[in-house]
């Protein structure tokens, strides 16, 4: 999984329809310390992030795992808010 | 799998419900010579692993298996604490370093050479 920063949307009118109702997001990894890191990924959201916010999303057939995307044509998912990352 | 240290920890209040009780580390890959090598990523833990801790780790949909019945939405997943690690001299014998050319005198491989059996 990897943090990223909530960056933008994606508006599709013409989509997969398991896709339907679905928001997308634009997400920008992030280091642990909040700095960007290099590309852009686009990821369905399953817990009501927004904009600037920092998120935790899986990648893979993983994400067809999270809540409401079982058997969607998605390869990344927010599946969580990050509240704080500690670092040692 | 992968080697890894666990350098942190992630709070989510706010998650996908499958993931609720799930504990979320963030992880530095190592190489077996155990140098840190890659971007550090957040894992979810099925044995307990704690701060600074040596582990192995998983990617993929194989990193919601610990967890079956339940399906985790996780793509990686620490499913091992190492103990020792042996990869050092794996490592070294597979790579075999080679003196400098410059630094050996001409004929010098020769002269420890398996002479012919004299008949």
């Amino acid at each position: 999984m990897i943090l990223a920063r909530v960056v933008g949307t994606v508006v599709a009118t013409r989509k997969d329809p398991r896709l339907e109702g679905k928001k997308l997001l634009v997400l920008k990894p992030i280091s642990p310390e909040g700095k960007d890191e290099a590309g852009y990924v686009v990821a369905v959201d399953t817990v009501s992030a927004g904009y600037r916010e920092r998120v935790l999303a899986v990648a893979g057939s993983s994400a067809r795992m999270a809540e409401g995307c079982k058997d969607t044509p998605v390869d990344t998912a927010i599946v969580g808010i990050v509240d704080e990352v500690h670092l040692d | 799998m992968y080697f890894g240290r666990v350098v942190g920890c992630v709070w989510c209040t706010t998650k996908n419900p499958a993931l609720l009780g799930q504990r979320l580390l963030v992880v530095q890959p190592l190489t077996p010579q155990l140098e840190a090598t890659g971007k550090r990523l957040v894992c979810t833990d099925s044995t307990g692993a704690g701060a600074g801790e040596l582990v192995y780790w998983v990617r993929g949909k194989e990193a919601s298996f610990p967890f079956l019945p339940a399906e985790p939405p996780t793509d990686t997943c620490i499913v091992g604490i190492v103990d020792s690690v042996h990869a050092q001299a794996l490592a070294e014998a597979r790579q075999p370093t080679l003196p400098d050319p410059a630094s050996v005198p001409a004929g010098a491989h020769r002269k420890n050479a398996r002479k012919p059996p004299s008949c």
